[in-house]
């Protein structure tokens, strides 16, 4: 069992922003960039295939198309480089872990929308 | 300013910093502790500070003689004592004194000392990082010491010769942690990186020695 001091300690040190997002879903990460001085935003945009670990070390692997190649990144979802994460469409899926879709292209990598 | 404190080991995890760094930490229960005796060159030959974790202890796990020492200082509930070395005239520190984990801030550096998970009588590949043999194509040597020595000269095997045998369960210190984070309510010290043992066993949280001074 966790330690009570840790688990405050995780608390207080979590994000409590981050959406109610499910496995299959298409959802837009938008992480800060520093360029010099300034600090933008960039959009990573696809399906959300894979979410692990627990506590501060969660984290999600989002894949997505790009140019006909596949891009995965995992995103640590407690980081504060993350901005905010939107939630494009849903997806109604099956399993824990979509690693399945990377042998898909096109057609066939479609998830249908959760009802 | 105490040389150090006594804790106790909580657990890992990780923290993000405000640059977005993560940084992986320990949690120690730090404190608070009382010195239960003062060492000074003039009655015990050396300059040192005897200091008692105070926690809940219950009078029958305490015996006799230790409950007598300990009543010198006024203190109680203590089951880990620790003594720390002065340097001469370093610390103005005396018996009953409390010593919170308030001593330490945030980027200090200390030195922290455990009694390592034991891993019981160990072969060569764990315990000394030896690399073994092959497990298939034929190998008949898979985990096994190899030579160690020669033949008829020697005829013997040289002193501190690496061989299999227990592994762990020794007192082990990890120096230069960087305290990452001081909770004065909880009594929680926060430090980079990890410590030895299991969660729960009692440290030696020490000021490092300033490198290079």
């Amino acid at each position: 069992m966790q330690h009570a001091l840790l688990t405050k300690v995780i608390n207080a040190n979590m994000r409590t922003d981050v959406p109610a997002i499910r496995i299959g879903d298409t959802i837009k990460v938008h992480v800060k960039i520093r360029e010099g001085e300034k600090e933008r935003l960039q959009a990573f945009e696809g399906t959300l295939i894979a979410r692990k670990n627990t506590g501060m070390g969660e984290n999600i692997t989002v894949r997505k198309m790009s140019f006909g190649q596949g891009v995965e990144r995992i995103f640590p979802i407690h980081a504060p480089v993350i901005d905010h994460i939107d939630i494009v469409r849903t997806g109604r899926v099956r399993r824990s872990k979509l690693y399945y879709l990377r042998g898909l292209r096109g057609k066939a990598a479609r998830l249908k929308e959760r009802v | 300013m105490s040389p150090g404190i006594l804790g106790k080991k909580i657990g890992m995890t990780q923290i993000f910093r405000a640059d977005g760094q993560v940084v992986p930490v320990t949690l120690v229960k730090a404190g608070p502790c009382v010195v239960t005796q003062r060492k000074t060159p003039t009655s015990d030959g050396y300059d040192a500070v005897q200091l008692g974790l105070v926690e809940f202890a219950k009078a029958k796990n305490i015996t006799k003689p230790m409950a007598g020492h300990l009543k010198k200082s006024g203190a109680d509930g203590v089951r880990f004592q620790r003594e720390f070395r002065l340097a001469t005239g370093d610390s103005d520190l005396k018996a009953g004194d409390r010593i919170l984990v308030t001593e330490f801030k945030p980027t200090d550096k200390v030195d922290v000392t455990g009694v390592s998970k034991g891993r019981g009588f160990a072969g060569f590949v764990k315990r000394h990082h030896f690399r073994g043999g092959e497990g298939s194509h034929g190998s008949m040597f898979h985990r096994a010491p190899g030579s160690i020595g020669s033949s008829s000269f020697p005829s013997r095997v040289f002193p501190g010769m690496r061989m299999a045998g227990h592994m762990g369960d020794a007192q082990v210190t990890v120096r230069n942690l960087e305290v990452v984070q001081v909770d004065s309510e909880d009594n929680v010290l926060m430090v980079k990186g990890a410590i030895p043992g299991p969660n729960g066993s009692y440290v030696m949280v020490k000021r490092s020695r300033r490198m290079g001074k």
